[in-house]
């Protein structure tokens, strides 16, 4: 119907039909810049994300109950033997290969490869807890120094330096960092290499991330509500602690999820600062003091990675290792940032304004 | 405490019915303004204002954008000091016979005794029972029936306790305009404040909202000092005993309303309320 028409209308009106101009073709080609642009991010980390799935769920997941490879979640790296014994090809962990050899009486002949068994328990708990703390720490500074930044502050050039180099640490590398927390923590205060400056020094890395977006979002919150109660005799603090801050926290929560991901995932602070390379304690074991808790390095999830892909002699039996703890790794930080995101949604619920 | 907040707490509640006193020109004085200059930053937003408020009267501020009667009302509880730049040249505001400006006054206390009501009605994202509550709660109050008679008392104060007394549990921000509004007003009443400047309270409600506010600003000041920030000439007429009308920072002509809209002794005045410009 629309043709038949159109040969009886006039040529004004088929006009509005339009024609390809070169500005159309143009819009259509950017258009289609955008698409393959945004299709080629995705494709980047959907090959990223299958590829650690596929091959690191081989390594989580067994095809006899349970399912699930408790050992490497449960376990200490251990090294692993290959061996072959009456006719028959074994690979074991370390400890399990001493309670073999008792068993047979014989002495076996095996071939070893560091760090390919056992599991990554201690460093599921390292990065767990080196998390937790930095976070504890950068959020009690970042809202502190953004409370005072957005509602105590004058402006003037003092505030200016201070925005200035907040916005200058955001863009240190993350080696100057775990360098820095080396020199200060580990060396000037002599905290060793010990959960205490690996928190340090993490918390100091994301510390600009949280301090701007917790400032953001407290300048978000009404000038209204703070005259309110300011006006009903409350003091300035008084006005901050119940008509900005609870209003502020799920902007300041977003803002601590992303940092939450780069503190779990990055290598070169706490190479110098906090992670051990192995060791056999869990952190609450063999402790004579509960302050000792906070000065002994752990294992963490990322150095792991590093050392087991870096350190030793590269095979097969250490790939699987590898892209197990990747896979661990990724759901670990994948688990707390769902945890951040549900606590945010309660809380906007809460305060919604 | 200081001396001087001392003396602010202990203003005599004089109930002028129970003395059988009718209200007349003979009302005291609550709020004395002499020669105030004030500044915001170089630029001089008051010259020289000299006024009386008296006690349980509505006093309204008239006059175009930009006048100062926003700024003076908001000298009287030391809003401005959140003002940077803002500052006072010269004179004095004395309420109860305490200058407010003296150091030694807590601006807490003093914002106590002078509630305000803002332009943009501003509850918190709170239920109803929390917003009347709050300025007893952050004094530590917390004995729930001092809350609870607070909390009907003031909505019935503020006209407002039948339409939401079966809902105090809903966030503040539920309400229409009007009654947003009249939560703040309630709000303002739990404090048990002498005074209660309303900046604009009613620019952003429509008539019938207007009318409820205006209704319920009658019956508040048999027990409260009011003054009252407008734009609209007609409010001032219909709510205030007396009328200030301000132009360009200073204070031109104030009278009891009815001799200023009838008969206004400033040909400015005249040239305001007639419509002729502003």
């Amino acid at each position: 119907m629309a043709t038949k028409n159109m040969e009886t209308l006039s040529p004004e009106a088929l006009a509005l039909y339009g024609t390809p101009t070169k500005a159309k073709l143009i819009e259509q080609l950017v258009f289609w810049g955008f698409r393959v642009g945004t299709y080629f991010v995705l494709a980047c980390a959907a090959s990223i994300f299958i590829d650690i799935f596929y091959k690191g769920g081989q390594t989580v997941f067994q095809s006899e109950y349970p399912f699930i490879n408790v050992e490497f979640l449960t376990g200490s790296p251990q090294t692993l033997h290959v061996f072959e014994f009456e006719g028959a090809s074994y690979e074991m962990s370390d400890s399990a290969f001493r309670v073999f050899k008792e068993e047979a009486g014989v002495s076996i002949v095996s071939d070893t490869y560091a760090y390919s068994g056992g599991g990554i328990w201690p460093c599921i708990v390292g990065t767990l807890l080196l998390v937790i703390g930095s976070m504890v720490i950068a959020l009690t500074l970042g809202v502190l120094s953004a409370i005072f930044l957005s509602e105590y502050s004058r402006p003037g050039r003092v505030l200016n330096a201070v925005r200035l180099s907040i916005l200058n640490l955001a863009g240190v590398p993350s080696i100057v960092f775990g360098i820095f927390g080396m020199g200060l923590f580990v060396l000037a205060f002599g905290w060793n290499v010990s959960l205490i400056a690996g928190w340090f020094t993490l918390a100091f890395m994301v510390l600009p991330i949280v301090i701007s977006a917790s400032e953001e979002s407290m300048r978000a919150i009404p000038q209204g509500l703070r005259d309110g109660s300011l006006a009903l005799g409350a003091s300035k603090w008084t006005a901050i602690r119940t008509n900005v801050l609870p209003y502020a926290m799920p902007g300041i929560l977003t803002s601590s999820i992303i940092g939450v991901g780069r503190v779990a995932g990055e290598t070169a602070p706490i190479m110098f600062t906090a992670a051990y390379a192995l060791r056999d304690h869990l952190p609450w074991q063999g402790l004579e003091h509960w302050y000792d808790f906070f000065f002994q390095g752990v294992m963490a999830l990322p150095y792991h990675i590093y050392v087991v892909s870096m350190k030793i002699p590269q095979n097969e039996y250490t790939s699987r290792m590898q892209y197990g703890t990747a896979f661990v790794f990724l759901f670990i930080v994948a688990g707390i940032t769902l945890v951040s995101i549900l606590l945010r949604i309660r809380m906007r619920k809460k305060y919604r304004w | 405490m200081s001396l001087v907040t001392d003396k602010i707490i202990s203003k005599p509640k004089i109930e002028t019915r129970d003395l059988g006193l009718e209200m007349t020109e003979n009302n005291r004085s609550l709020i004395e303004i002499s020669n105030f200059d004030f500044f915001y930053g170089e630029k001089q937003a008051l010259f020289d204002v000299s006024m009386d408020i008296k006690e349980r009267e509505v006093t309204a501020f008239i006059g175009p954008s930009g006048c100062g009667k926003s700024t003076l009302l908001r000298c009287i509880n030391r809003m401005n000091d959140l003002i940077e730049v803002a500052r006072i040249g010269s004179g004095k505001i004395t309420v109860n016979g305490v200058d407010i400006y003296d150091d030694r006054v807590d601006t807490i206390e003093l914002r106590k005794r002078v509630g305000m009501v803002f332009q943009k009605s501003n509850p918190f994202p709170k239920s109803i029972y929390e917003n009347v509550v709050y300025g007893l709660r952050i004094q530590g109050i917390t004995r729930k029936s001092k809350l609870d008679e607070a909390v009907e008392r003031c909505l019935k104060g503020a006209a407002l306790w039948e339409e939401v007394k079966d809902r105090l549990d809903t966030s503040g921000l539920s309400l229409s305009g009007g009654q947003q509004q009249r939560l703040c007003i309630a709000r303002a009443l739990a404090v048990e404040p002498d005074i209660l400047l309303m900046d604009e309270p009613c620019s952003a409600l429509d008539p019938v909202a207007t009318a409820k506010v205006e209704e319920l600003i009658h019956t508040l000041k048999d027990r409260y000092t009011i003054v009252i920030v407008t734009h609209n000439m007609q409010q001032a007429a219909r709510v205030s005993d007396r009328t200030a009308f301000f132009y360009l920072g200073k204070l031109i002509e104030m009278n009891a309303t009815d001799q200023i809209f009838m008969s206004p002794d400033r040909e400015q005045t005249e040239a305001y309320i007639s419509g002729r410009f502003g």
